[in-house]
């Protein structure tokens, strides 16, 4: 296998094992700011109970998070070196900021958060529950900032020539709000939070069901159901903002998303179905004509342009970015929808007695994690064959003095710790949630 | 030099500071976890994980924003330096994901083939993070062979040069010192006892490799050799750094255990701090003839500095602030109540 080929399937595994934890962490550290305030206010030990919990498990999410994340900070410069000199004047930027403002913050107060209990009092420990919430979320700022400059660059020129080309900034405030950041971190964090909301939802239906630790379920419930609900209906908002700002500054990927291969012609939205790339059509496909013309010009006429107007050595890889880009809306709704039913049942005060929901929420916590999976797939093979989106060719940013074998050894060594890694943290999750939230202590 | 220093020399200040805190705070931490192979007793070990478990994600922070500050103000250095060094730094990576592992799930189940296995893990992870930073910069203060390019043209099994393993070695030898000086400071009773002797000895051998790698740095290295020919003023800093060693050294027998602590990482700070001022304005040197990466002509944009030095002058001040607040709030002898690890 080439290098190039070798070293993105790594960067696609690193990141993608790394975005497991993230929106998990970010997602529940809000929840723990919720739960905690209320504690704050109500000074009910359950609210107490519920912190503690979710504390501990959003601490080793985190340091998973932060063991897999620095990975990721130092392989742009092992694999991408070339990507590297490349955008280094633009890209270094918002990196650092992101430790210096984000990551700072949160693994300071971490520390209190997890071990300060006994060592500072009730409203100081809130404040550094609400401190690392912050820093979660800034840290997701920053890095969205910095990838959605890749999509959409914005505040740069190009100095030197050939091999010694690259982009310098020429505005700090227009490279970061780039045409495409605001959406996308919108549509991030609110995937986040539905993946934290959704996790608590699962592990409560649990407890329901099996009838352990029923009040302490509940009332994890009910925050849980009201953050997913406005995440859910938040992501409908940044799902059709991104969409629309993809078909602005990034027509190819959004004909891709859609299999839209026309030259110029009304944009169907398809339901599902299977890129021929020889034949150029939509196979299998359930589609509404003038639909995806509909959301994103709000006329069903308007013509968009598809594949045929660009050169095809600029296509992405086209069934990739097709079916995940529609495992993401599926799933998308599918949470939109069940987070709806929730608070329907809640208000007519079914919700704990439903046991068909109940066992219908069970798995949902894999729903927001295959959305982030599958929206970062289609954004990121949908942004092939650039690294940087009409500006730099991914194979022009590898690194040209790491060998195809280097890679494999390394390749190798991060899929072998990254399984271990899983089943460790799997085995501790499954523990934790069979053990629940009466005895605060693990072992020891 | 007139008036103020430039854009460059400040952001090679601002990545020399972000580095020197990283080896200093994580460098306790990686000493600790190589006691932790010394401390015998499963109630000893767990009290050196409790004395790092608040601070020890925190320290690697350091690191991650050293790499950001690097990548954006020196953009071919981190090229140069990430790709060059590739299985190196890999494993490097491989070493830090398993402690964290180690210090994670030690705690998690209590069986004794686990926890054995993760002790294990801890402090060979610890010690071969040390080791590897040792070896890096001690190929870094050799030089290492650059093209025209700029682009590394040296071999991974290049890097395990006598000079670079020594260097590693020397690391350990600091870091151990270090540890043992700061849980002399966080425990108490016969486990304090413990990490005064083990102070002791790494001192001792942190002495010995000092003064050996100094002689090889003066008299091995080209360029070492000719700059302390031209300023003989430099023979006067490993007395100086030997003198920091003493202070600390009285600090344990006095029990001054602050001041023991300080002083263990007063010495490496100016081992740093030397060696930051010798270099300048280089950044990485060619040992095969090439142009040395520099700061002026590996780095950013002038605007870019500028950006690098707002954020950091915006954001350290605060960084240090609540940073420090909370080793304050986590002061004095660890509890042995802990309930986390």
């Amino acid at each position: 296998m080439d290098a190039v080929l070798l070293a993105r399937i790594q960067f696609a595994l690193t990141i993608s094992f790394h975005y497991l934890y993230p929106p998990l962490s970010i997602g529940l550290a809000l929840a723990l700011v919720v739960m905690e305030g209320m504690y704050l206010r109500t000074r009910n030990p359950l609210f107490l109970k519920m912190t503690k919990f979710w504390a501990e498990i959003f601490g080793l999410t985190f340091a998973i998070g932060v063991a897999t994340g620095i990975v990721m900070e130092f392989q742009f410069g092992t694999n991408w070196a070339g990507y590297s000199r490349y955008v280094g004047d633009v890209f270094g930027s918002p990196l650092a900021a992101e430790g210096i403002f984000a990551f700072f913050l949160e693994s300071s107060f971490l520390a209190i958060l997890l071990f300060g209990w006994n060592r500072v009092g009730p409203r100081m420990h809130f404040f550094s529950t609400l401190m690392v919430a912050l820093g979660s979320a800034l840290s997701a700022v920053w890095i969205v900032a910095a990838n959605s400059w890749m999509q959409t660059p914005a505040g740069f020129h190009i100095v030197g020539e050939g091999a010694n080309a690259r982009a310098e900034i020429t505005d700090f405030w227009q490279m970061l709000f780039n045409p495409s950041f605001l959406d996308r971190i919108h549509h991030v964090l609110m995937g986040a939070w539905q993946t934290g909301a959704w996790f608590i939802l699962s592990v409560s239906a649990y407890y329901l069901l099996r009838r352990k630790f029923e009040d302490f379920a509940k009332a994890c419930m009910k925050i849980a159901l009201v953050l997913a609900f406005v995440s859910a209906m938040g992501q409908l908002v940044s799902g059709h903002a991104s969409g629309i700002t993809v078909a602005k500054y990034q027509p190819v990927k959004l004909a891709a998303f859609e299999g839209h291969f026309e030259e110029s012609a009304p944009g169907k939205l398809y339901l599902f179905g299977w890129l021929d790339e020889k034949g150029e059509e939509v196979r299998f496909g359930l589609g509404f004509p003038g639909m995806l013309s509909l959301l994103v010009h709000f006329n069903p006429q308007a013509p968009l342009p598809g594949l045929n107007a660009f050169p095809k050595r600029d296509w992405p890889p086209l069934n990739i970015v097709f079916q995940s880009y529609h495992v993401m809306i599926a799933v998308g709704m599918g949470l939109i929808g069940l987070s709806v039913l929730g608070i329907f049942l809640w208000w007519r005060g079914l919700l704990f007695q439903s046991r068909w929901f109940l066992m219908l929420l069970i798995p949902a916590f894999l729903g927001p994690q295959i959305a982030n999976q599958t929206g970062w797939i289609a954004a990121e093979v949908g942004r092939q064959p650039w690294i940087v989106y009409g500006l730099l060719r991914t194979s022009a940013g590898v690194s040209r003095v790491v060998s195809a074998n280097e890679i494999l050894i390394s390749l190798v060594m991060f899929t072998t710790v990254y399984g271990l890694i899983f089943l460790l943290f799997m085995s501790f999750l499954f523990r934790k949630i069979y053990l629940g939230p009466s005895d605060g202590k693990v072992s020891e | 030099m007139n008036g103020m220093p430039d854009l460059n020399t400040l952001s090679f200040v601002t990545v020399v500071f972000l580095l020197a805190g990283y080896i200093l705070l994580d460098g306790f931490d990686f000493g600790v976890g190589i006691l932790h192979f010394f401390a015998k007793r499963g109630e000893d070990r767990r009290r050196l994980l409790g004395a790092i478990a608040p601070f020890w994600d925190g320290n690697e922070v350091w690191l991650v924003t050293a790499g950001g500050a690097l990548f954006a103000a020196f953009p071919k250095v981190y090229a140069a330096v990430f790709s060059g060094f590739y299985l190196a730094f890999v494993l490097f990576l491989f070493v830090l994901i398993f402690r964290a592992l180690a210090i994670e799930f030690r705690g998690k189940f209590s069986a004794l083939a686990w926890r054995g296995f993760w002790d294990a893990a801890f402090s060979v992870s610890s010690g071969l993070a040390g080791f590897l930073i040792g070896m890096v910069f001690g190929n870094l203060i050799q030089g290492i062979p650059l093209g025209t390019d700029g682009e590394f043209t040296g071999t991974f099994l290049g890097l395990f040069n006598p000079y670079a393993l020594f260097s590693g070695l020397f690391a350990v030898s600091f870091f151990s010192m270090h540890g043992a000086l700061y849980l002399v400071l966080r425990t108490d009773g016969d486990l304090r006892e413990k990490s005064r002797r083990w102070a002791g000895n790494a001192a001792l051998l942190f002495v010995l490799f000092f003064i050996l790698l100094s002689a090889w740095t003066a008299f091995g290295v080209p360029w070492v050799t000719l700059l302390v020919k031209q300023s003989p003023v430099l023979f006067m800093v490993p007395p100086a750094i030997l003198c920091a060693i003493f202070i600390s050294m009285q600090g344990i027998r006095r029990h001054w255990d602050f001041t023991a602590f300080l002083f263990s990482g007063f010495s490496m700070l100016a081992i740093i701090g030397t060696f930051a001022a010798a270099l300048f304005p280089n950044l990485v040197i060619s040992s095969s003839g090439g142009y040395p990466l520099t700061v002026y002509n590996a780095c950013s944009s002038p605007k870019t500095l500028g950006i690098i030095l707002r954020i950091a002058s915006v954001g350290m001040p605060a960084v240090l602030i609540y940073t420090g607040y909370v080793y304050w709030v986590f002061r004095g002898k660890t509890a042995s109540d802990r309930a986390y690890y």
